[in-house]
C-alpha cells in the first residue's frame, strides 16, 4: 500500500480530473468543443499512471486520456485546443514528455516501444508508458508492440484500461481471453490483472513495472479492469447498447468514492482538506470555462508552416494563394 | 529468377575501377552515414547477418555491431512504428521494407503518423526516418514482389518520396535522405540493383529535391524515374536513328516535384511523355501530366502522354514482359501524336 501522502495526492488529482471531465463534457454539450472522449470512471488508472511516471519518463496516451495529461501538468487549454478543433495537438510534447494523443488505435504503443528502445540504447534510465483500451488490444499493432517490446526488452509499460466497451461493442465480443493480462504470457513478459478502480493498487503495480523497466527488466503488460461511465463521446448514445443497471453496478465501485472513504477512515482526509480539494476542483472548472470562452487566434496560413522541415516551393505557392484569398475576402467584408 | 541485366552499361564501365553496383552504392551510403553519425541505426527483416535479401546491408552488422544494425521481428507496422518512436527520441533510423507490397501492413504508421507527426506537433517532433523500399518489377518476382506503390506515398502530404536510377544517385540520395529532418520514402528500383557505374564520392550530383536532365534533346521530353530511366534512354537512342531528338529527365524526386527543371525542358521541346511501371489509372503519371499541362499549356504542341503499366494487377513472372513499358512502346506512343 502506498503511503498516505501519496494516496492523498492521488485522491486530489482524481477529484480535479473528475471535475475537469464533467466540465468539459458540459462544454461539449454546449457546442464549445467538437468532441470529447470522457475518462469519467477511469480516474484510478489515469491518475495512477500519470503519478507513477518519473519526470524523464514519457507517456504515450490515446484520445481518452486527457485527464492523465492534466495530472502530468498540461494546461487545460492546451489539452482542449485539440478537442475544440484548433489544431491536432495543442501542447509541446517535449516540455511535458507526453506524445500527442493518438487517435488511431494501438499505433502509439509502437512509438512507446521505439522511444524506450532508443533510451535503452543510450543507457538512459527512462521508461515509457503506453495507454491502450480493451478494443485496441484486438488491433494487430497492439500485438506487434507487445512482441517488439518483449523481444527487445524495451523499458515500456503497457497499461490496458479495460473499460468494458469499444464505443458500443462489449468486451465479450472483443476477446475470448480470460483476462487481457493473460496475453502477456505469450509474449514472454509479466502480466498483471488489476482492479482498475483501485487507485492504490494501480499505482503500486505501475510503479513497480516502471522501476523494473528502468532497471533493465523489460516490459510489463497491465490490465486495469474499469468502466467507462460516460458515452464514448458526446455523439454516442449508450442507451442503445447497455442498460442503466449495469452502469449503476459500476457506480457503486466508483474509484474516487473508494479511496475517499479509505482516507477518511484512516484519518488522512479531514473535512477541511476535502473542502479545500473541492474548492480547487471548482477553481479548475472555472478556469477551464474561462479558457473555452476565449476565442482562439487561428492563423489559416499556419497550415503550411509545419508540414516539412525542408521548405517546398509548391507549398509556398499555395500559401500565397490562400493569403491572397484571405486578403480579398477581408476587402469584401470592409466594402 | 530472371535478372534484367543491363549489358550496355555494364560493358561500358567494366574497366572503371570505382565502378559499383547500385546495391553496393547504397551499402556504402549506409556505412558512411553510420560512421559519421552515431544516431543512424538500421533495422528490418533480414538486414543483419544476412545483409538483406538484396544484400544492401551486407557487412554492416559485423562492422557496426548488432546494436546499430539488427534483425527486427517480422512485422512491417512494428518496424515503422518503432522507428517513429526512436526518431522522436533523437535517432535517425533507416529501415527496410523487404519488398514493395510488404510495406502495406505499415501503411497506417506511414500515412497517419510518419507523415503527420511534424505538422501535428507544429514542428516539435520531427521524424528523420528513411523507409527503404525495393520496388517495381523486371526481376521475375512472384506476386507481391514487383509493385510500384509510389502514388500511395506521393499522395500523402508530409512525405518526401525519391527514387534513384543509378549508383551515383543511389549513394548521394540516400546520404541526403538520411540527413533530411523529414521522413523520406526511398524507393529502390530492384531491377537496377545490379547495374554498375562509377560513383563520385566527393560531391553530390544534385540536391535531393531536384530532377536532372540526363540527355539533352530538342523534340520531346521523356520524364522517367527509377527503373524507367533506362527505358527512356533506350527509347531516346532508338529515336535518334529516326532523327527524333529526345531529352530525358530523371525525375529523382517524386515529392516534391521539380516544376522548374521539367517546365524548362517542356517549354523547349513542347512535347512530353511520362513513363512508369505502375498502373496508369490514378498513377503518378496522371499528376505529372496534369501538373505540367496546367503550368505549360500554351507552350505545348500536344497532350502529355503516359506510358505506364496496364490497369491490371502486376502479372506473374512469365507475363511481366507484356506489362512493363518498353522503349518500343514509348516510341509507338510518341507516334500517336500529330507531328
Amino acid at each position: 500500500m502506498p503511503e498516505a501522502g501519496i494516496l492523498l495526492d492521488l485522491y486530489r488529482r482524481m477529484v480535479l480530473a473528475r471535475r475537469f471531465d464533467v466540465q468539459v463534457t458540459a462544454l461539449t454539450r454546449q457546442g464549445r468543443l467538437a468532441t470529447y472522449p470522457s475518462g469519467l470512471g477511469q480516474e484510478a488508472c489515469e491518475i495512477a499512471a500519470a503519478a507513477a511516471l518519473a519526470d524523464d519518463d514519457w507517456l504515450f496516451p490515446t484520445y481518452r486520456d486527457s485527464i492523465a495529461l492534466l495530472a502530468r501538468g498540461v494546461k487545460a487549454v492546451e489539452i482542449l485546443s485539440f478537442f475544440r478543433g484548433d489544431w491536432h495537438s495543442g501542447f509541446d510534447p517535449k516540455q511535458r514528455r507526453i506524445a500527442p494523443q493518438s487517435t488511431p488505435l494501438a499505433t502509439q504503443a509502437l512509438h512507446a516501444v521505439g522511444f524506450a528502445t532508443a533510451s535503452k540504447m543510450r543507457h538512459e534510465s527512462v521508461a515509457t508508458l503506453a495507454f491502450l483500451g480493451d478494443g485496441a488490444t484486438s488491433e494487430g499493432e497492439a500485438h506487434e508492440a507487445f512482441n517488439f517490446a518483449a523481444v527487445w526488452q524495451a523499458p515500456t509499460v503497457f497499461v490496458v484500461q479495460n473499460n468494458g466497451y469499444a464505443i458500443s461493442v462489449p468486451f465479450s465480443k472483443q476477446s475470448r481471453a480470460r483476462t487481457l493480462a493473460d496475453k502477456a504470457i505469450g509474449y514472454g513478459m509479466p502480466g498483471h490483472f488489476v482492479d482498475g478502480n483501485d487507485v492504490a493498487a494501480m499505482y503500486a503495480v505501475i510503479t513497480d513495472a516502471l522501476d523494473r523497466a528502468r532497471n533493465g527488466g523489460g516490459p510489463t503488460l497491465i490490465e486495469g479492469l474499469t468502466y467507462r461511465m460516460e458515452a464514448h463521446t458526446n455523439s454516442d448514445d449508450p442507451s442503445r447498447y447497455r442498460g442503466d443497471e449495469e452502469v449503476e453496478r459500476w457506480r457503486v465501485l466508483d474509484p474516487i468514492a473508494r479511496i475517499e472513504s479509505y482516507l477518511i477512515r484512516e484519518g488522512a482526509l479531514t473535512e477541511k482538506l476535502r473542502a479545500e480539494i473541492a474548492d480547487a476542483a471548482e477553481q479548475l472548472a472555472a478556469e477551464t470555462r474561462d479558457a473555452m470562452n476565449e476565442s482562439p487566434h487561428l492563423d489559416p496560413l499556419e497550415l503550411f508552416d509545419h508540414v516539412y522541415a525542408t521548405p517546398r516551393a509548391a507549398l509556398a505557392e499555395q500559401r500565397d494563394y490562400l493569403a491572397t484569398e484571405l486578403e480579398s475576402s477581408e476587402a469584401r467584408h470592409l466594402s | 529468377m530472371t535478372i534484367a541485366h543491363d549489358t550496355n552499361v555494364t560493358a561500358a564501365v567494366a574497366q572503371a575501377p570505382a565502378s559499383v553496383t547500385l546495391a553496393g552504392a547504397l551499402n556504402s551510403a549506409l556505412a558512411d552515414a553510420m560512421s559519421e553519425d552515431d544516431s543512424v541505426v538500421v533495422f528490418g527483416e533480414d538486414v543483419g547477418p544476412l545483409g538483406g535479401v538484396f544484400r544492401v546491408t551486407d557487412g554492416l552488422s559485423a562492422r557496426f555491431g548488432d546494436d546499430r544494425v539488427w534483425d527486427s521481428p517480422l512485422a512491417e507496422a512494428g518496424i515503422v512504428g518503432t522507428a517513429i518512436g526512436m526518431a522522436m527520441n533523437g535517432m535517425r533510423p533507416v529501415i527496410e521494407m523487404q519488398f514493395d507490397a510488404f510495406s502495406y501492413p505499415a501503411f497506417q504508421q506511414i500515412t497517419s503518423h510518419l507523415a503527420k507527426m511534424r505538422n501535428r506537433t507544429k514542428g516539435a517532433l520531427e521524424l528523420p526516418v528513411v523507409v527503404r523500399i525495393p520496388y517495381a518489377g523486371g526481376i521475375g518476382g512472384v506476386e507481391h514482389h514487383s509493385d510500384s506503390s509510389e502514388a500511395y506515398w506521393t499522395h500523402t502530404p508530409g512525405l518526401t518520396v525519391v527514387t534513384p536510377s543509378n549508383p551515383s544517385d543511389a549513394y548521394w540520395m540516400l546520404r541526403q535522405a538520411i540527413s533530411s529532418n523529414d521522413p523520406v520514402i526511398f524507393l529502390e528500383p530492384k531491377s537496377r540493383y545490379w547495374m554498375k557505374d562509377a560513383v563520385d564520392h566527393s560531391t553530390p550530383a544534385a540536391p535531393l529535391d531536384r530532377a536532372r536532365v540526363i540527355r539533352t534533346g530538342t523534340d520531346v521530353t521523356l520524364l522517367a524515374y527509377g527503373p524507367t530511366v533506362k527505358t527512356a534512354m533506350d527509347a531516346a537512342a532508338l529515336a535518334e536513328l529516326e532523327d527524333l531528338s529526345i531529352e530525358v529527365i530523371d525525375l529523382r524526386t517524386l515529392s516534391p516535384f521539380d516544376d522548374e527543371t521539367v517546365g524548362g525542358s517542356v517549354r523547349k521541346t513542347t512535347r512530353a511523355a511520362v513513363i512508369h511501371e505502375a498502373a496508369q489509372f490514378g498513377g503518378y503519371g496522371a499528376e505529372v501530366a496534369a501538373r505540367v499541362t496546367e503550368r505549360n499549356f500554351f507552350h505545348l504542341a500536344a497532350p502529355i502522354l503516359r506510358i505506364a503499366g496496364f490497369d491490371v494487377p502486376f502479372p506473374s513472372p512469365k507475363l511481366e514482359e507484356y506489362f512493363l513499358p518498353t522503349a518500343e512502346r514509348v516510341l509507338a506512343a510518341l507516334d500517336t501524336w500529330e507531328w
